[in-house]
């Protein structure tokens, strides 16, 4: 059973999309959220940056994923747009160290919609699993 | 100010494919506020070439600095007690810098980790614009300060030739016709007589036929 691959995943979201059911002490306060997702809240997905992306994946993240507010209703009015073209330019880094862009994506909701993000979440882990471990991990 | 842009990952990851301690430098200059390589950008590559190597089971040592220029030999001082330490340095300044930095240590392996592409300006965010050619021999009093050489396709001093249709150059409709800019501004100036004027030949020889440049400020030099 130990063999059996569990990816390990990091989450950017924007504080203010889900901010009535996020507490970064207790994920697991979430109501099936899968387990090796772990949460790093931000002031917007838009201050999400290129270098924080691809040093978690560097230190053996299988895949990151950036959560933000529906475009329209941003905060910050273009953050959601912002984190758009970060986790563009980081796919077509992996791509180009061929190593499978689908490893980063992002998404959009509306605010405090749990279901959809854990929804978001169950997604990239069945991806994930499909693309199998990293090829940066343990390295 | 000189812009520039990261040459693509493949000709760097090969350039830089036999060193195993590799220092990238940056630049606080103009190719910092033209994001190609400052400290962000140093950062972004060091991860781009960590990961590379990661995958390919390539070991890599990378330090990551920036200097405040690299087309002063004041900091470039600043890697004298330590470059001895790097099997290459890979410079994220403009061609200026990795010429300074050659030149300034002759034993170590210097790189260009960019593209140096023009003097010239940001139209907005991420939009860089060629505005100067540095031919030595400004003559944008003549010309309602916009430049022919720059910033016509075909740097014609005579006017615009038989492709500007439209105020738009026959290269790329995208290219504004600098002569109807140029005719535009001093019609508005009331400077259309500055046309009229006979001017001598420009002389290319201050420009990048006379070999490199140089100028010597003795007021300055010490």
């Amino acid at each position: 059973m130990s063999n059996v691959f569990k990816p390990e995943i990091i989450v950017f979201c924007c504080r203010y999309a889900v901010y009535n059911f996020v507490d970064d002490l207790d994920r697991s306060a979430i109501s099936g959220f899968p387990e090796g997702v772990k949460i790093e809240q931000i002031s917007c997905s838009g201050r999400v940056d290129v270098v924080r992306l691809l040093e978690a994946l560097e230190t053996g993240a299988d895949g990151v994923y950036v959560v933000g507010c529906r475009e329209e209703t941003c905060h910050n009015v273009v953050g959601s747009y912002r984190a758009k073209k970060r986790t563009d330019y980081v796919k077509k880094v992996l791509s180009q160290l061929s190593i499978e862009p689908e490893r980063v994506e992002t998404f959009v909701m509306s605010r405090g919609d749990e279901a959809k993000f854990v929804e978001m979440a169950k997604e990239m882990v069945g991806k994930l699993n499909t693309l199998g471990p990293s090829p940066l991990r343990g390295k | 100010m000189i812009i520039a842009e990261r040459k693509p990952i493949k000709e760097i990851l090969s350039l830089t494919n036999s060193a195993r301690r590799i220092l990238i430098l940056g630049c606080k200059g103009c190719v910092t506020v033209c994001s190609a390589g400052g400290e962000r950008e140093v950062k972004i590559l060091g991860c781009i070439i960590r990961m590379y190597r990661k995958k390919n089971g390539k070991p890599v040592e990378i330090t990551e600095r920036t200097l405040v220029r690299q087309c002063d030999p004041e900091y470039l001082d600043q890697l004298f007690d330590s470059i001895d330490q790097f099997d290459a340095v890979l410079s994220m300044a403009c061609g200026v810098g990795v010429n300074f930095l050659a030149d300034k240590y002759p034993a170590t392996v210097c790189l260009p980790a960019l593209n140096t592409k023009f003097m010239g300006g940001s139209e907005a965010q991420g939009i860089w614009t060629e505005r100067c050619a540095g031919c030595g021999d400004c003559i944008l009093g003549l010309t309602g300060g916009v430049c022919p050489i720059a910033r016509c396709s075909k740097g014609l001093f005579n006017g615009p030739c038989g492709g500007s249709v439209n105020g738009k150059c026959e290269v790329n409709p995208d290219i504004p016709c600098i002569w109807q800019i140029i005719y535009d501004r001093l019609k508005l100036l009331n400077q259309l007589d500055k046309l009229d004027e006979i001017l001598p030949v420009k002389d290319w020889s201050v420009s990048s036929h006379g070999g490199p440049r140089k100028i010597v400020r003795e007021d300055l030099t010490i």
